[in-house]
């Protein structure tokens, strides 16, 4: 290979040890090792294999889940919504015939797709991860090629096991410096985003280096890199080091034994070289970051605890302009409102972002002997998955929730994009710690802001934004 | 897969930038377990003055009035420009499944989400990239022209505008192979099963943990 001679970047060495063949324009034919499926975007490529009689390819690259749909309260009564119900069904069928690996509702280890993953081993460093959803760049934290496809490309990796594609250019963003109090991996990712926008990273994959990245724990990576696709970029990562083997150590997908050391030694090749060009490059001063609220309707529309509601007047560039007088306008906030000011009806601590056990024990540690605020109507807890649960349950988290008036719900995707029965209602502001902002992502006509586990804890507690740093 | 040729359309404007996947088509509708039907869903959000749900008969449902594609002149349009970042945000295929079964081909736009823009050419969607102020241009022009129209010719990467102005744009040529031809793409991946083959068991052998 022509690269072989220079420094290689991570993405180098990930995308290169896995080109099966290349086309002139440089397209090329990516092997996929792990295949992670939801119930939401297979239906129609399992249809899709069938109707084309075509076979599955490699059935032991593929886990599955349902998360998307699933109720977070009465479960052993199943799912009341009737199409719901189907879709989580058809899920169940394919898998069954199929003979595909699948956590079902009323397995302990369901959870939503991209927390299952790396908990179970089943996310190893140098894999190529892909799933039908755009937050699958949250297995990068592993130094994996992991990035979301749609249905017809989990069809196409169904059938063949690869994926057509060209390569992404290299984007660094090197964080150096130590995280003050109450900042956390959820505050680096929005500072990112704040800073090269919604689609700064479009055309890229992003590794993140850095002290500040390397002090990061591996739930605070996945934070991180999950959070890459709403600076556009398809895939984020990170290299392998002492964390990530210490993470995966005995976890049921991962080796063991010999093979676990032959594994090892490889994984620790998995960074960049030294001198390794990037087609582009951040710098971000991880002791200026603070708690981060978005304001708007796009995860790029975000200021610091301190800060206040930007003035579009001040905008000069008239798309961007228009959508911060159409984001106030949809989120029913005056020009100049400092963010500490603003009430919420709801609190939501949950989501692939941030529903693993140090998100959970983060927002506990604020809640402790508090109680949620009079004007708060509903403040939930839904863990990531049933293994991060009883984690939290065998450590009396769910105890301090409770006492504190939040409710402690089953696992599952829930409020994050309100496919079930978790959802605002018109009007409703939410301190949400999932990803996405979008008007009616949470429920039509809600109003999303979003935070850290700490920050979302701290404004129920509250009753409105407070900066958790000063709490 | 549908072919793509040449496509002489009507166009609609939607004059917002970092319009994403959440508001092509709304998650209620993700429910379903088919890939037809999500047309009168696109846009759903702001294109109805109620709340959609699956299930209902969307023909008796309240349009908005303000929202562009319920204008009389745009009716029947196969090419939307928008603006920046389009397409952002879930990876739901169903985004360009609403788009294709209301009735457009081609998107024009200066920028796209990736994941978007690659399940466009699953669907014989064309998603066209060109500079910012070509985009304004056309903005102007198709807000002051009813019944404005663009010729699209993807062998020769040229769109027509009706003055004669000729904008070339780029495709990559092997999407643009499979759009022109209408090939399914799994089909050509399994011409090369035995390189697939080989590549597993080199692959296998370096990582037997895999
Ligand atoms: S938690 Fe939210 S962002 Fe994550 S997979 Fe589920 S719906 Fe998608």
């Amino acid at each position: 290979m022509q690269n072989n001679m220079r420094a290689q970047t991570l993405y180098d060495k990930l995308w290169n040890s896995h080109v099966v063949r290349q086309e002139a324009d440089g397209t090329a034919l990516i092997y996929i090792d792990r295949h992670l499926v939801h119930e939401v975007t297979s239906p129609q490529a399992f249809e899709g294999l069938k109707l084309a009689g075509r076979k599955l390819w490699r059935k032991d690259s593929i886990l599955a889940v349902a998360d998307h749909n699933v109720p977070t309260t009465g479960r052993a009564q199943g799912i009341a919504d009737p199409i719901s119900r189907l879709q989580v069904e058809t899920l169940d069928a394919n898998c069954a015939e199929y003979g595909v690996t699948e956590f079902k509702m009323s397995d302990v280890r369901q959870g939503i797709v991209h927390v299952i993953g790396p908990e179970q081993g089943a996310t190893l460093p140098g894999m190529t991860v892909v799933c039908g959803d755009s937050h699958t760049s949250t297995h990068g934290a592993f130094a994996a090629l992991a990035f979301g496809i749609g249905t017809s490309e989990v069809e196409h990796v169904l059938a063949t096991q690869c994926l057509l594609m060209k390569k992404s250019k290299a984007m660094q963003v090197v964080v150096e410096g130590t995280l003050g109090r109450g900042v956390t991996a959820k505050d680096v990712a929005l500072a990112v985003i704040g800073k090269i926008g919604t689609a700064g990273g479009t055309g890229h994959a992003i590794e993140f280096a850095g002290s500040a990245i390397r002090a990061l724990s591996m739930e605070g990576r996945m934070t991180l890199c999950n959070m890459a696709i709403e600076a556009g970029a398809r895939a984020g990562m990170v290299a392998v080091d002492d964390n990530t083997i210490d993470y995966l150590r005995g976890r049921p997908f991962a080796p063991q034994g010999a093979l676990w050391d032959k594994a090892v030694a490889y994984w620790r090749t998995l960074q960049s070289d030294e001198g390794a060009q990037f087609d582009n490059a951040v710098m971000l001063d991880a002791t200026q970051i603070k708690p981060q609220v978005t304001w708007g309707t796009s995860p790029e529309m975000v200021v610091a605890v301190d800060g206040r509601v930007p003035d579009p007047d001040g905008i000069s560039d008239p798309v961007k302009r228009d959508a911060a007088m159409r984001a106030l306008k949809y989120m029913d906030l005056a020009a100049k409102t400092p963010i500490e000011k603003i009430k919420i009806d709801k609190v939501f601590i949950g989501s692939c972002t941030n529903s693993r056990i140090e998100d959970l024990r983060a927002a506990a540690s604020i809640a402790r002997g508090k109680h949620v605020a009079a004007n708060v109507k509903l403040a939930m807890v839904v863990p990531g998955s049933g293994l991060v649960k009883q984690q939290a349950e065998e450590e009396g988290l769910d105890k301090i929730f409770i006492a504190a008036g939040f409710e402690w719900r089953e696992p599952g995707c829930s409020m994050c994009l309100a496919m079930n029965d978790d959802k605002l209602e018109p009007g409703e502001r939410c301190a949400s710690t999932s990803n996405r902002n979008f008007e009616g992502r949470q429920g039509s006509g809600g109003r999303t802001h979003l935070v850290s586990p700490e920050m979302a804890a701290g404004a129920a507690i509250a009753g409105h934004f407070v900066d958790v740093s000063k709490v | 897969m549908n072919k793509f040729t040449f496509l002489d359309g009507l166009v609609a404007p939607l004059d917002r930038a970092n319009v994403d996947t959440d508001a092509i088509i709304p998650k209620q509708f993700l429910k379903s377990i088919k890939r037809s039907g999500f047309g009168p869903n696109l846009f759903d959000e702001w294109r109805y003055l109620d709340h959609g749900e699956p299930g209902m008969d969307n023909s008796k449902r309240p349009l908005n009035p303000d929202f562009v594609l319920n204008k009389p002149r745009y009716r029947g349009a196969q090419i939307l420009l928008a603006r920046e970042n389009f397409g952002c945000g879930s990876s739901r295929e169903h985004a360009p499944w609403a788009l294709e079964d209301f009735g457009f081909r081609t998107i024009i736009a200066p920028s796209f989400a990736d994941i978007f823009f690659n399940n466009c050419f699953k669907n014989g969607l064309l998603p066209i990239r060109l500079t910012e102020r070509q985009v304004d241009t056309l903005f102007s022009e198709v807000e002051a022209a009813p019944g404005y129209r663009l010729r699209i010719d993807l062998e020769q990467q040229i769109i027509t505008a009706p003055d004669g102005t000729a904008y070339k744009f780029d495709v990559e040529p092997f999407r643009k192979h499979c759009l022109l031809n209408g090939l399914d793409d799994i089909g050509l991946t399994l011409q090369h099963v035995s390189e697939i083959r080989a590549y597993e068991a080199k692959h296998r052998a370096e990582q037997p943990w895999l």
